[in-house]
């Protein structure tokens, strides 16, 4: 007879119920110490959540598909919440369209190097086709790049692990970066977040200010329709 | 709530139809977004159901991220094999475009200003 403690194991370890519940209070627990570090970009809360949750699930031998099974409940919402930012977007039309010329050569300028820069330095290091095809979308949130990296031949799940570790890279280093630019307007501070580290560096700059966080949204939605369009087309060419 | 949230799964349905019916590019949720944002355009604005939970959704951003990075344990190997490339590529790449965004833009926005004065 099994010992009720390892049947009740058996039933949690099949059940969706554990992978979502994990998911929710991994996420809490990352965000109360991101906010105890005095919102510190270190501190990420995706980072801390994902780093607790691999060690959690490798120390107890579940796979990730397990796992992936409750917390797909969670990963679902990742489409509604890009159709979501539709309304941002719609919010900040009047802004946007005064910085229209910014807007517009910023977008273009940062789509094209995160993409190209991405794939150069991964070749001339020399990383496998397949990597570097994942690599090119990196800077997209997370649903658009799947996409992407499926249409021009990379692994799509890997993909969603470089676009969030570029999301981390983009929000921890951000404001480093613009303090030592002198670039203070919050909207290009926000703008350029959300072109390098759409979501991450969205959430991120959602928490510094209400600006900067709808410019970041407006950059994420933009270089992810515009990184839709132009990469299928440009790695035709590469 | 219910409403907005059919809302946005219409939208996001009818992105997909589109984008798998015409065998397009862009992922069904990006064509989505620009249908909702035709709609929102022609109504004037969301209403306070639609931006009530899309805040909601969009605040909680960062969680909705964490069930896809944790992929990176089925990875682990690629990962291992190729992690100098992949750790160069990644840093490297987004400061490059942080700085060619801030930069870009703000050398745009100072000659609009300037033509102005």
């Amino acid at each position: 007879m099994t010992p009720p403690l390892a049947e009740l194991w058996v039933y949690l370890s099949t059940s969706p119920l554990l992978g979502l519940t994990l998911t929710l209070f991994a996420y809490q627990g990352a965000f109360w110490l991101y906010r105890r570090s005095g919102m510190n970009p270190l501190a990420n809360p995706v980072l801390i959540a994902v780093t607790f949750l691999v060690a959690l699930l490798t120390l107890t031998g579940t796979s990730y598909q397990t796992y992936f099974d409750g917390a797909q409940f969670v990963h679902f919402l990742l489409g509604p919440a890009t159709v979501a930012l539709a309304i941002p977007l719609y919010t900040q039309m009047r802004r946007v369209r005064a910085m229209l010329w910014p807007v517009a050569a910023g977008l273009l300028a940062g789509s094209l190097t995160a993409a190209l820069s991405a794939i150069a330095i991964a070749r001339l290091l020399g990383a496998s086709l397949p990597t570097q095809l994942s690599l090119a979308p990196k800077s997209v949130t997370t649903p658009i790049a799947m996409g992407v990296a499926e249409r021009i031949g990379g692994i799509p799940s890997l993909t969603a692990v470089l676009v969030i570790t570029t999301g981390i890279l983009g929000a921890v280093s951000a404001r480093w970066v613009f303090d030592h630019l002198q670039v203070r307007d919050p909207a290009i501070r926000g703008f350029a977040i959300g072109v390098a580290s759409h979501g991450i560096g969205t959430a991120r700059a959602f928490q510094v200010s209400e600006q900067s966080g709808a410019f970041a949204a407006l950059a994420m939605g933009l270089n992810g329709a515009l990184t839709a369009l132009l990469l299928p087309a440009l790695v035709g060419w590469l | 709530m219910i409403a907005a949230l059919s809302t946005l799964l219409l939208c996001q349905l009818i992105g997909e139809i589109v984008a798998r019916g015409l065998n397009l590019p862009v992922p069904g949720p990006v064509l989505g977004m620009l249908l909702l944002f035709v709609v929102l355009v022609f109504r004037g604005g969301p209403d306070d159901d639609l931006q009530t939970t899309s805040q909601g959704l969009l605040q909680h951003l960062s969680l909705l991220f964490v069930p896809a990075g944790t992929g990176i344990m089925v990875h682990l190997h690629r990962v291992a094999d190729e992690w100098p490339a992949l750790l160069a590529s990644l840093l490297i790449s987004t400061l490059a475009t942080l700085v060619v965004t801030a930069l870009v833009m703000k050398l745009c926005q100072r000659q609009a200003t300037g033509e102005v004065r």
